[in-house]
């Protein structure tokens, strides 16, 4: 019984975990996915550029400030003409009014519409999301942001595509009121790379998988270490309690 | 030395802990299930310090909360690995408990003179689960809100319920009284927990652990101090059970968790599914069994009610399971059974999920209400082993 009991548990938790995504996301070979996994340079600051020049039309990233791009590998000069290109609301100042200056690296990264019923006012009644979470919102995380930007295909027979709406297979219930964001060619990558909509979404999906969870890499060098240490106290708690134990055990 | 001694001799802490953490004679029989008591006190301890450390950043204002959590992962030195080990270490808790519990049933380690240790352990049970509950509402993500929502409206099931409910909210609905009061009891159960399980320890030292043979020990050999046989013990079961905690907390942090609780809290919009967090999937999978919303929640109160009397329902005077032939193995259905629940409980309550919820639902009371009486009286007594190292009689 107590076997049995065991096996149908563990039949039982698989089918559980797998069931929750609607359609199969395909799912990607990402840098990051191990247990060692970091993020690769490039494909984070051309994630940022493809945010910055196509994504930034509508969607924010409020949790992100400019000097967080330190991590993509960028420097401060960088980052500070970065943040040069955008402007921020400040004030009041001495005599009590707003001002616009530039944004400086301490500030977050401004947000396209100045508040939510701006945005909808816009997208025809739609809100896009904020994307600084967004991966670890959605199930599949980055798998889902990547099928995401993939999964425009022509709807199935029979159904009838709301006004303002797109089919899109990942989406659940199929109807998204985001048009197909991304065009082969849409960008243009400093490094030369060939900007195919696969190759922007990867690197989009890479950015924002980063800017959902900024702290990654640093987490998963701090386990490596954690783990090795407490791997150790354990087989030497191990092998003193066989000590201990010696003369009770028979 | 002398400065202790004088300090003893009017304050006897230092007899106290030689007496009760040192000396402490304990069965020198106990296998590693018995790891898990001391356990769950630590885990106790380390939530308590990673809370009050998240608690020194946390708003708990309904338009700041959420933030206020992003600014602990995101700007706070280290607040990432403190969340995590607070969010993580609520998962790690209920797991450690329950073993600790189906320790308890396997054993019988309820039975007399146990039964108060017992009831005081799902005393500490219960408040857990509203520490746990109240806790996965400060967030404010989707999850913690729709949480709040249901769980709270299940009160409004008794007489004057709408006032019940508009009562612990605080007003008409979940809004900013009632976030405010769950971090206020957030932060104050654990230390209702922490006194009934000082209560927990001194009915435990009473009579001393139960042990795997279930018998009393008979003569002083049968025992063993705590320091150090079971220090090391519970040392080295520590470091293997911080070795999943952290493994969980530093590679898969999110394992235990929903996505939509990383979208901030909109009354407006509801989650295409609401789900508790797992270790309460079974008591959500019996509450949704009840087609009566009143009976559903008396049902699901009445399932950890039971454990409470559980020593009077199970009269069979044989406390370990190795000595009972047939609770043996629905000891096992029953562990089972509750799998199932939990199961159930994360499934939309419809079809055959429905069904076999209720069907599970009712092998639970089943084994409490019916079995347990029955083996009590009919289940055949083996001889039991006359001491520790009475090699004659083997377990079944």
């Amino acid at each position: 019984m107590k076997k049995m009991t065991l096996v149908l548990f563990l039949v039982m938790i698989i089918p559980c975990h797998a069931d929750n995504a609607v359609p199969h996301l395909p799912k990607q070979n990402w840098s990051f996915n191990s247990a060692f996994g970091t993020f690769k340079r490039n494909e984070l600051q051309r994630g940022f550029q493809v945010y910055k020049e196509v994504c930034s039309a509508c969607h924010s990233l409020k949790r992100i400030r400019f000097r967080d791009l330190k991590s993509l590998g960028f420097k401060e000069s960088e980052i500070k003409t970065i943040a040069a290109g955008y402007e921020v609301k400040d004030g009041p100042n001495a005599e009590g009014e707003m001002f616009q200056r530039k944004a400086l690296p301490s500030d977050a990264i401004p947000s396209p519409y100045p508040n939510d019923n701006a945005a909808r006012a816009t997208n025809n009644g739609a809100l896009p999301p904020d994307l600084s979470l967004i991966v670890k919102a959605r199930e599949g995380g980055a798998d889902y942001v990547h099928a995401l930007m993939n999964g425009y295909i022509d709807p199935p027979a029979g159904i009838v595509i709301e006004g303002g709406r797109h089919y899109n297979q990942y989406f659940p219930g199929g109807q998204i009121s985001m048009a197909k964001p991304l065009t082969d060619g849409q960008v243009t990558y400093a490094d030369g790379t060939s900007a195919t909509v696969e190759q922007m979404s990867r690197d989009v999906s890479t950015f924002l998988a980063w800017a959902a969870e900024p702290e990654t890499e640093q987490r998963k060098q701090m386990g490596v270490k954690v783990m090795a240490y407490l791997l150790f106290m354990t087989v030497i708690f191990y092998f003193a309690m066989r000590r201990i134990w010696r003369d009770v055990k028979k | 030395m002398s400065l202790i001694r004088w300090i003893d001799e009017r304050l006897p802490i230092f007899t106290f802990f030689n007496k009760e953490l040192k000396e402490y004679p304990t069965p020198k029989n106990l296998n590693y299930l018995w790891n898990f008591g001391s356990l769950a006190g630590i885990i106790l301890v380390i939530m308590i310090l990673s809370g009050i450390f998240l608690a020194m950043h946390y708003v708990p204002h309904v338009s700041m909360a959420f933030d206020s959590v992003e600014r602990i992962m995101r700007d706070v030195n280290g607040g990432w690995l403190i969340r995590y080990i607070h969010m993580n270490g609520a998962s790690m808790f209920f797991i450690v408990v329950y073993i600790h519990i189906f320790r308890g049933l396997f054993y019988g380690s309820y039975k007399s003179p146990r039964e108060l240790l017992w009831i005081l352990g799902v005393v500490i049970l219960l408040l857990m689960m509203a520490t746990a509950f109240m806790g996965y509402v400060l967030p404010w993500g989707q999850m913690s809100f729709w949480g709040a929502t249901v769980i709270t409206n299940l009160f409004s099931a008794f007489p004057f319920g709408e006032s019940i409910v508009h009562w612990l909210w605080g007003g008409f609905s979940v809004d900013n009284p009632t976030l405010n009061r769950f971090f206020v009891l957030h932060y104050l159960f654990p230390f209702l927990i922490v006194a009934v399980s000082g209560l927990h320890l001194v009915a435990l030292h009473q009579f001393g652990s139960n042990n795997p043979l279930g018998i009393d020990r008979t003569k002083p050999t049968d025992s063993i101090p705590f320091h150090p046989y079971y220090t090391i013990k519970d040392l080295f079961g520590l470091g293997v059970f911080l070795l999943i905690y952290c493994g969980f907390i530093f590679f898969a942090p999110n394992f235990f968790g929903e996505p939509d609780n990383y979208i901030p809290a909109n009354p407006l919009v509801t989650p295409a599914h609401i789900v508790p967090e797992w270790y309460f999937l079974p008591f959500y999978a019996i509450l949704r069994s009840i087609p009566d919303k009143l009976g559903g929640v008396l049902t699901m109160f009445g399932a950890v009610f039971v454990l409470a009397v559980v020593p009077w329902l199970d009269r069979n005077p044989i406390r370990s399971s190795r000595f009972r032939p047939i609770y043996k193995h629905l000891f096992w259905v029953l562990v089972l059974n509750c799998f199932v629940l939990g199961w159930i409980g994360a499934k939309p309550p419809e079809g055959m999920y429905l069904i076999i919820g209720r069907l599970a639902t009712a092998y639970y009371f089943f084994h409490f209400l019916i079995l347990l009486p029955l083996l009590g009286k009919y289940e055949p007594r083996p001889k039991l082993p006359l001491s520790f190292d009475d090699k004659a009689v083997k377990s079944l």
